[in-house]
């Protein structure tokens, strides 16, 4: 069982957050004009890493803040993480 | 009946304290600290069972986890429990246990004829022969397999006992209380490190209970003793025994079992059988020692052949004598300590070593007790058949391969000892790497990938001063790291002897012309021969021929086994054995019960279940309940001998014709707060929100971003910036981390704050043409007149000194409200709607009338909502808008979703008017057409309409809007019906609805 460390609330276990996948993806404008490909990578297409991820993370059963987890998803490495706000760069 | 192999002066079992238990019901007698095992062995009993797939007789070769014979099944309090390693059962009074895997009986066994026919049995056994023909499978083999074969037998009943789950967290986790886990236990935790010292076995001290070394003058025993009672007085130290840590986990999560009361012949009340601990520690050190492994040789599975490390073990802790005619047959030093046990108890033992000479300390000691030992002197094979009763032993050539002067000798035990194997599973289960160490001829752990470090014989380290050494300053390093203090313990000062190397030599060879069987695995008969066919077909993987031969695949996974079939397969092969590889170490180290792993987590306890404030009112009122996600609704009120049908007909029609009331308490309910919160809701749901004028609802429909539909329900602007949503019940929580995920992270600029209040909310739905009259009752001085509180208007208002809140709402399409009072005050508010609504004929009614209100109106819910329709499917397009962007619309634009002849909502109605239409049938054209017969919709929900009184249902029905008035067949294999039906809309009742705004 993975040891988060939520930005807000410290280390806490795997058992309190829900996996929200690939942190990364941006949601096109509202009122934007988009073709039907861009729509479409947006929805569906998402890459499957081996190595570092940087994904989301919620912890529903603690402050339920969705937070950003940079972590090798080969070796369940934690390299940090990080509050929704924050630049990761 | 005497105990014949126990010796008076020797063992830590108190004698004080005798024990009765029955073994296949017969009645013997042991003491409190033996193990079944030591027990049995005591009263000359070596015959346990049958092995696996010959059936051959099976006594004890270990003494503890690493045994693969001794499985018993085992009674206690009325129940029973199979798969019980004797070795590791403690006694406790009247005990009861019995052999598996035999029938009739363990001394005559039907199965053991397989012995005799093992030509039939070869590796790859299962796999050649059950394949083919197929039809033999169930009527044959299977019944033949599970009649003759497997390992005891389940309880058909309900577990009473209790097991228990537990979180801790420590700064150092230490596996094992031999040397090295006792040393960088008492250096850590003096240094002030938060410690958890686990122990699998009763007794702490591991090898200095049985080794013959001294520590600062005392016996290896009294140090371990001393060492112990000292970290049990401090405060940062957690000590068990009889706790298995079996698993090793990501970020130094460790599982570990503890055998709170299996000991004992009964669990008190309260008090769990097991506790599973989830083990959350920074630094773990892994000193689970090592294993002896065997020398392969003919029938070496005969019961009588032991290790020889076990047989010292049962001397020296049970004061048990294995044998009293015993070999002891080795390639090392360390079996001389059994001998020289045996010699001290007036036993005297042959020694037989495969090595040409040694003149180590130990042998030494062992000449001058006058011990008889014959180097290069192998066994080559035991005799006897449910006992050992003598054995032929010979001279084996410098290079191993020839066996001369073979001679029978008299024997009734054989301690058998090639070398030792460190116990690297938990070390391997985190993920770090191994290597193969000459020197010891087996694995040991190389980098560790997370933090911990392996000290000890479970390192390949063998002597006592550099396993002291070593872990007296890991334990002090270790700490340091974590407290910063810097208060270091003298390493004690040891004594023991100097061991020789071992010989490389594990397999006795076949003297010419004989076919004995030697044994790899013991639990399940694999032998010599099957390893060499596995690898004459062609299996090369070591994981294939594992799985092909069963090697190392039985409950003890192959702890004894495993590393001597490594060695046949390099041999064969030619390799040497770290290019062969070793298989993957998978947790759990030993078996753990189903019931430690589930926990408390059973029956009721498996998930919380919530209950609304009126709760025991609908119980006091005859309420039958259903669950409904993790909550409990009435489904109807029984009156009478009403079933389901009848009652909820009532409920039903009692709400068309008078009035009703609904606890509605578990819809889901969240405020949305801030300035931006309009705007926010305009995007988050399909239809226009910017204009709701305060004291008014709106129902609202909400998408996924791939344009399914994710919920719908209404929300109430209560005052400027102050939202009421509220959420079917089923996607309360699924709402909630929706809207988060926008305002954090796609629209952090909006000024909204959402928080659920389900909790907060008890709600009652009150519905029927007499309803208004009802609310005017409750609320005298609150204008509810259709122009005071029109349909979709809400106020707030005072019932009765309690706060209450008024939504003019409705899901079953009559005149109806829902009220809304602070949780505390839900009873009140329901007692008095109860109490003032008898003059208004009002009835409760439950969820099965609330569905067919819902189904004969047309209203979508769960089950059309089922995250496969779109807003158009489900009749919900009229409230998509046109001008403004949300979430998901753009998938709106996807072709298939425009497709002419899309799936839609419709009503259906049996022909006959008669027969019920089963849920998910399906609607075809040719009720006989050929298979597959083209599916053009299905049936979601049904009903018994209340206002037409014949059957109804709602279908989401390909072109569904081209469809009204044509005859189809629903039709449903699963219930065996096919029902001809008409397509009609799916507003059966009321379609203008001028019901809800009369
Ligand atoms: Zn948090």
């Amino acid at each position: 069982m993975l040891y988060i460390k939520c930005p807000h609330c410290g280390l806490r276990s795997q058992n309190e957050f829900a996996y929200g996948g690939d942190a990364s993806v941006k949601r096109p404008e509202l009122n934007k004009e988009i073709s039907d490909q861009e729509w479409d990578e947006f929805v569906y297409l998402r890459k499957s890493p081996r190595g570092k991820h940087l994904e989301l993370w919620h912890h529903v059963s603690g402050c339920r803040q969705w937070i950003k987890v940079l972590r090798d998803t080969s070796t369940h490495e934690i390299f940090n993480t990080y509050k929704s706000e924050e630049k990761v760069g | 009946m005497r105990q014949n192999y126990r010796l008076d002066k020797i063992g830590l079992v108190n004698r004080e304290k005798k024990l009765s238990f029955k073994f296949n019901g017969k009645k013997y007698f042991g003491y409190e600290g033996d193990t079944l095992a030591s027990a049995l062995i005591a009263n000359g009993v070596h015959l346990v069972g049958r092995s696996f797939k010959y059936h051959r007789p099976r006594g004890f070769f270990g003494a503890g986890v690493d045994e693969p014979y001794a499985i018993v099944q085992l009674y206690r309090n009325g129940e029973t429990e199979p798969n019980v390693r004797a070795t590791e059962q403690e006694l406790f009074e009247g005990l009861e246990a019995k052999s598996v895997n035999c029938w009739p009986s363990v001394n005559f066994d039907i199965g053991a004829i397989n012995n005799f026919l093992n030509i039939f049995l070869p590796a790859g056994f299962y796999y050649k022969t059950f394949m083919w023909p197929r039809s033999f499978w169930y009527r044959i083999y299977e019944p033949f397999i599970r009649k003759a074969a497997g390992f005891g037998v389940a309880s058909k009943e309900h577990d009473k006992e209790r097991y228990e789950h537990k979180y801790e967290y420590c700064d150092l986790l230490i596996a094992g209380s031999g040397p090295s886990g006792l040393a960088s236990a008492y250096a850590a935790a003096k240094n002030g490190a938060r410690v958890i010292l686990a122990e699998d076995k009763p007794r702490f001290g591991g090898s200095l209970l049985t080794s013959d070394v001294s520590i600062n003058n005392q016996s290896g025993k009294e140090w371990a003793d001393n060492i112990i009672t000292e970290l049990k007085g401090m405060t940062n130290v957690t000590v068990k025994n009889r706790a298995q840590i079996f698993g090793y986990y990501d970020h130094n999560m460790l599982v570990m079992s503890e055998r709170v009361t299996d000991h004992l012949p009964k669990s008190e009340q309260f008090t769990p059988k097991q506790r599973l601990w989830y083990i959350r520690a920074k630094q773990v050190v892994i000193s689970s020692g090592s294993i002896e492994r065997p020398i392969v040789f003919g029938n070496n599975d005969t019961p009588g052949v032991v290790l020889a490390s076990a047989a010292k073990e049962y001397m020296k802790v049970y004061g048990v004598l294995v044998g009293k005619k015993p070999i002891v047959f080795t390639n090392n030093d360390s079996a001389y300590e059994t001998a020289i046990e045996f010699k001290k108890n007036n036993i005297n033992p042959i020694v037989l070593d495969s090595r040409q000479d040694s003149n180590s300390e130990i042998i030494k000691e062992a000449k001058s007790l006058g011990i008889d030992i014959k180097f290069s002197h192998v066994v080559v094979v035991a005799k006897g058949y449910k006992k050992v009763k003598s054995c032929d032993i010979a001279e084996i050539s410098e290079d191993k391969q020839n066996l001369n002067q073979i001679k029978n000798i008299e024997c009734d035990c054989i301690c058998v000892s090639g070398f030792w194997t460190p116990t690297i599973h938990l070390a391997s289960q985190s993920g770090g790497k191994t290597k193969f160490k000459e020197e010891i001829d087996a694995f040991v752990p190389d980098k560790s990938k997370q933090k911990e470090v392996t000290l000890g014989s479970a390192n390949g380290v063998f002597t006592l001063e550099e396993t002291l050494k070593t872990s007296f300053d890991k334990g002090f390093e270790l700490s340091k790291e974590i407290t910063n203090n810097n208060n270091s313990q003298q390493i004690p000062k040891v004594s023991e002897k100097k061991h020789s190397k071992h010989d490389k030599f594990w397999c006795v060879p076949l003297p010419k012309g004989k076919k004995y069987k030697r044994f790899l695995d013991f639990q399940n008969d694999v032998a010599v021969s099957d390893i060499e066919l596995a690898i004459r077909e062609g299996y090369r993987s070591i994981e294939h021929v594992k799985r092909y031969t069963t090697l190392g695949m039985a409950t003890d996974q192959g702890k004894t086994s495993n590393l001597n079939g490594l060695q046949l397969v390099s041999n064969i092969e030619n390799k040497v054995v770290p290019a062969v590889g070793h298989t993957t170490f998978r947790p759990p180290y030993t078996p753990i019960s189903i019931g430690a792993i589930v926990g408390r987590e059973i029956g009721k306890h498996s998930k919380p279940t919530r209950k609304s404030p009126m709760h025991n009112w609908h119980e006091k009122n005859n309420a039958v309940f259903v669950d409904a996600g993790v909550w409990l609704r009435p489904r109807y009120y029984k009156r009478g001998n009403e079933g389901l049908f009848e009652a909820s007909k009532r409920e039903a029609e009692n709400v068309r014709k008078n009035v009703g009331v609904c606890d509605v308490t578990t819809l889901g309910k969240i405020d949305v707060k801030g300035p931006d919160a309009a705007e926010f809701l305009n995007r988050v749901y399909t239809n226009a929100w910017l204009k709701l004028p305060v004291g008014k609802a709106r129902y609202g429909v909400m998408l996924r971003e791939d344009g399914i539909v994710m919920d719908d329900g209404t929300t109430t602007r209560i005052s400027e910036n102050h939202y009421h949503m509220t959420t079917t019940t089923a996607q309360a929580a699924n709402v909630l981390s929706h809207l988060e995920y926008y305002l954090q992270l796609v629209w952090p600029e909006l000024d909204v704050n959402v928080v659920s209040t389900t909790e907060q909310w008890a709600g009652a739905a009150i519905a029927g043409p007499k309803s208004r009259d009802l609310l005017q009752k409750l609320f005298p001085d609150t204008d509810v007149s259709n122009e005071g509180l029109p349909f979709m208007g809400f106020v707030e208002a005072n019932l009765f000194g309690v706060n209450a809140r008024i939504f003019r709402i409705s899901f079953s399409g009559e005149l109806a409200y829902e009220v809304n009072v602070e949780s505390d005050n839900g009873n009140f508010m329901w007692e008095k709607i109860i109490e003032i609504g008898k003059d208004f004929d009002l009835q409760p009614y439950g969820t099965e009338a609330l569905s067919t209100l819902r189904i004969e109106m047309g209203h979508v819910a769960g089950s059309e909502l089922d995250g496969r329709t779109i807003p158009y499917d489900t009749g919900l397009d009229g409230l998509v808008s046109k001008k403004k962007d949300f979430i998901g619309k753009r998938s709106l634009l996807k072709k298939a979703y425009n497709e002419k002849d899309r799936q839609r909502l419709v009503g259906v109605v049996p022909l006959d008017k008669k027969t019920s239409i089963p849920e998910g049938s399906h609607l075809v054209k040719d009720p006989k057409g050929k298979l597959p017969n083209p599916k053009l919709g299905h049936i979601s929900a049904s009903c018994w309409s209340v206002e037409h009184n014949n059957p109804f249902s709602l279908a989401i029905l390909k072109d569904g809007k081209n469809m009204i008035g044509s005859k189809l067949y629903a039709m449903s294999p699963l219930k065996n019906k096919t029902i001809a039906v008409e397509i009609v809309s799916s507003h059966y009742v009321d379609p203008k609805g001028e019901r809800v705004r009369s």
